[in-house]
């Protein structure tokens, strides 16, 4: 056990609370910093891959996690940011420009959903969002004199103050460094008083109306934050993808990121990460497994999506709390090591609760 | 024109989605064919012809009022038989909905599996048709039973989310386990009434739809005699309206909610068997469960003549959407349709949701 001697206020709100921690993430990030010497091209556009499903996991997590709103078209967000950006990139827009416009654009419409939706709660919420994604993605395969339709739209090369990025490395950096800055501001965002107030909308809406906070201002801000910073996961995946076409942002892909905040844990930044190298690393490892399976099987086409699936319903069954609820559990059989109950994380026996009165 | 049969247009929503775009506007559908409907699509086309050539030559004649009113009860009727499967799609949401609060969103998935069974059934064992229907449906029930006694049952009560994602997670897997065993070729539903029609004046009405409407029509009033006859029905009722009650009263709660799983399962068995003659069958034919979403959330989630009418609504503004808006548009309707009902009404048509008094 480690006993915390708190000598000021400040340490209340530390992200870092002890040395412990400090250590510990230096070296990670140490470690990412030089992982561009020691892995393969391939190897190192995975990791970025997960670094921007990270980002935009942030945003969604920032909305389903904290705020309590459950959003079925983020692939939509992604979509603008990504379509934003390369137009504008294509029409001779500098790169940071076209980031930050694509940012505000998804930002803009994220407000506009989250506007739309602040009457709608719970399962009808769930249904309008994913209606929203559907007619996002028709519109954009349908309008073909902006987006190329399903012909396509190829990316722009991008460049960083007349240095062309085009080399594996350089966009691995730019992603990192915009995943700490992302990370370390939805921390502070958590800590303010705005992330209280989701926080506490997310926890009963009645209660933080009846305290005082105007639920509608804090909702619609908490779509905006959240298409916003996926919005810009969406520019950096453009990149990667290099060539857009509405097929990439599907329906499957909203379930990805849902799946990545749920599996990672729900209502924990950390949690995005493990989510993040989850659905990253997955496809990887069913490859592998691929080998070792009988061959009726691992030929088949729909696999990857059934075991997503199967994944999925095993985590909800057993571990609501995602791989970071997980840790903690471990973590806490460690530091109260010859103490340790299984009682202590019990899940509490919950009773059915009806929506049909809120 | 492809619109005006209700075959074409569940062949298409079950293509594979890049496929269905890439071949634009000059599709054929895979179902011209094998299908006889070949006349009720010559004669659609020339009636949409003739109204174009007439109605710009020769307009205010009698004959051309006559014909575009034929076509519209055409459209009118492919649509109710459209929205049939709509409905019934909607009916085992709501009937799982209204009893357990929970939301399946593997119920199209289920309806993929009774077609499944159906095709085996009748098409490769040779049963009767009645007999395999009755056999496929009762199958799928029985799964239906067993899946909520060994997997949903464990989530009651959890949040809504944790539910909505543990049946999108269940849809995956059904998908794959499907596609494991069935493949992933689209197989034709051979049926004793395949080919004939029934014409009445102008309006032709093949017998797949009549199949649909007239299947709908008996299992609707099946439905209808169990819940208002049957001590069982009446149960279900009780449970639905509150479920501690129906505890006090003696109501075995836990056996009604996976007996109501089972009837929801069993009515996506007939919709499937249903909808096979005029689709295709393959993993993929699920997906027209969204579109059954908008049905569920028109007619309010908790009504049952109300997921029928969300359906013919939902039907027959799409396939009047097909006819006479612009190429693009049918696809969207539905998501149009629902997120213009939840912005007007949140919370559906027939409303059961009440605020809570603090």
């Amino acid at each position: 056990m480690r006993f915390l001697f708190k000598t000021h206020y400040n340490q209340d709100i530390d992200h870092l609370k002890h040395g412990g921690d400090r250590f510990w993430y230096g070296l990670l990030l140490l470690l990412v910093v030089a992982a561009p010497a020691a892995l393969d091209t391939f190897y190192l556009g995975e990791l970025n891959l997960v670094m921007i499903y990270a980002i935009a996991g942030v945003g969604l997590m920032l909305l389903v996690g904290y705020t309590g709103q459950v959003c079925m078209g983020h692939a939509a967000f992604l979509a603008i940011g990504a379509y934003t950006h390369s137009l504008l990139l294509g029409a001779g827009v500098p790169f940071l420009l076209s980031m930050i416009a694509a940012v505000l654009v998804s930002a803009l419409v994220g407000a506009g959903v989250g506007w739309i939706a602040l009457r709608m709660t719970g399962l009808y919420l769930v249904i309008a969002t994913l209606a929203f994604a559907m007619l996002t993605e028709q519109t954009i395969s349908r309008a073909e004199w902006l987006t190329g339709g399903f012909r396509g739209l190829s990316v722009p090369q991008a460049s960083l103050f007349g240095l062309p990025l085009t080399e594996v490395w350089q966009r691995y950096y730019l992603t990192l460094v915009l995943l700490v800055v992302v990370l370390i501001a939805a921390l502070n965002i958590l800590r303010s008083s705005t992330g209280r107030a989701m926080v506490a909308i997310r926890d009963s809406e009645i209660s933080a109306e009846s305290v005082g906070i105007n639920v509608a201002v804090y909702k619609t801000l908490a779509f905006a934050l959240s298409a916003g910073i996926t919005g810009l996961a969406g520019a950096l995946f453009a990149h990667r993808l290099g060539y857009l076409s509405p097929d990439a942002f599907t329906f499957l892909i909203s379930l990805q990121l849902l799946l990545m905040v749920v599996v990672g844990g729900v209502g924990s930044m950390r949690g995005v990460i493990y989510g993040a190298l989850f659905i990253g690393f997955l496809p990887q490892l069913l490859a592998i497994a691929r080998d070792t399976l009988p061959r009726q099987i691992a030929q088949a086409p729909g696999l990857e999506p059934g075991i997503f699936g199967l994944i999925l319903v095993l985590v909800i069954l057993f571990e609501p709390q995602g791989i970071f609820g997980r840790w903690l559990k471990i973590k806490s059989y460690f530091q109260l090591f010859p103490l340790y109950r299984r009682a202590t994380h019990k899940r509490q026996k919950t009773y059915m609760r009806t929506e049909r009165l809120r | 024109m492809r619109a005006l049969s209700a075959g074409s247009c569940f062949a298409e929503a079950s293509q594979p989605r890049r496929d269905r775009s890439r071949r634009g506007l000059a599709r054929s559908d895979p179902l011209d064919a094998s299908e006889p409907g070949g006349r009720r699509r010559l004669y659609s086309a020339r009636s949409k012809t003739s109204i174009d050539i007439l109605g710009t030559r020769t307009a205010g004649r009698e004959p051309v009022e006559g014909i575009a009113l034929s076509q519209l009860l055409q459209v009118l009727i492919n649509g109710l038989a459209v929205g049939c499967i709509y409905g019934l799609i909607a009916l085992g949401f709501v009937l799982v909905y209204k009893a357990t609060e929970m939301v399946n969103f593997a119920q199209g998935d289920l309806m993929m599996l009774g077609a499944f069974f159906g095709v085996t059934l009748i098409g490769d064992f040779g049963l009767p048709w009645l007999l395999g229907l009755l056999l496929a449906v009762l199958s799928l029930a029985v799964f239906g039973y067993l899946l909520d006694a060994f997997v949903l049952r464990r989530v009651l009560g959890e949040p809504q989310f944790a539910i909505v994602m543990l049946t999108i997670g269940l849809g995956f897997v059904f998908r794959a386990v499907a596609g494991l065993v069935w493949g992933y070729d689209p197989q034709s539903f051979p049926t004793p009434y395949t080919g004939k029609t029934l014409r009445m004046g102008e309006v032709v009405v093949s017998y797949e739809n009549l199949t649909i409407l007239l299947g709908t029509f008996f299992l609707c009033l099946v439905l209808f005699l169990f819940f208002r006859h049957t001590r069982l029905g009446i149960g279900m009722q009780a449970t639905s309206q509150n479920q501690l009650a129906a505890y006090y009263v003696g109501i075995p709660v836990k056996r009604v909610f996976s007996l109501v799983w089972a009837i929801s399962a069993g009515v996506a068995a007939v919709a499937g068997i249903l909808l096979a003659p005029v689709s295709l069958v393959q993993p993929g034919m699920g997906f027209i469960g969204i579109k059954a979403f908008a049905a569920a959330v028109i007619g309010g989630f908790g009504s049952i003549p109300g997921a029928l009418l969300g359906g013919w609504i939902i039907g027959i503004s799409e396939q009047v959407a097909g006819v006479y808006l612009p190429a693009g548009f049918q696809e969207m309707t539905a998501y149009g349709i629902l997120i213009i009902a939840l912005v007007l009404r949140p919370e559906g048509l027939f409303a059961q949701v009440q605020r809570k008094k603090v």
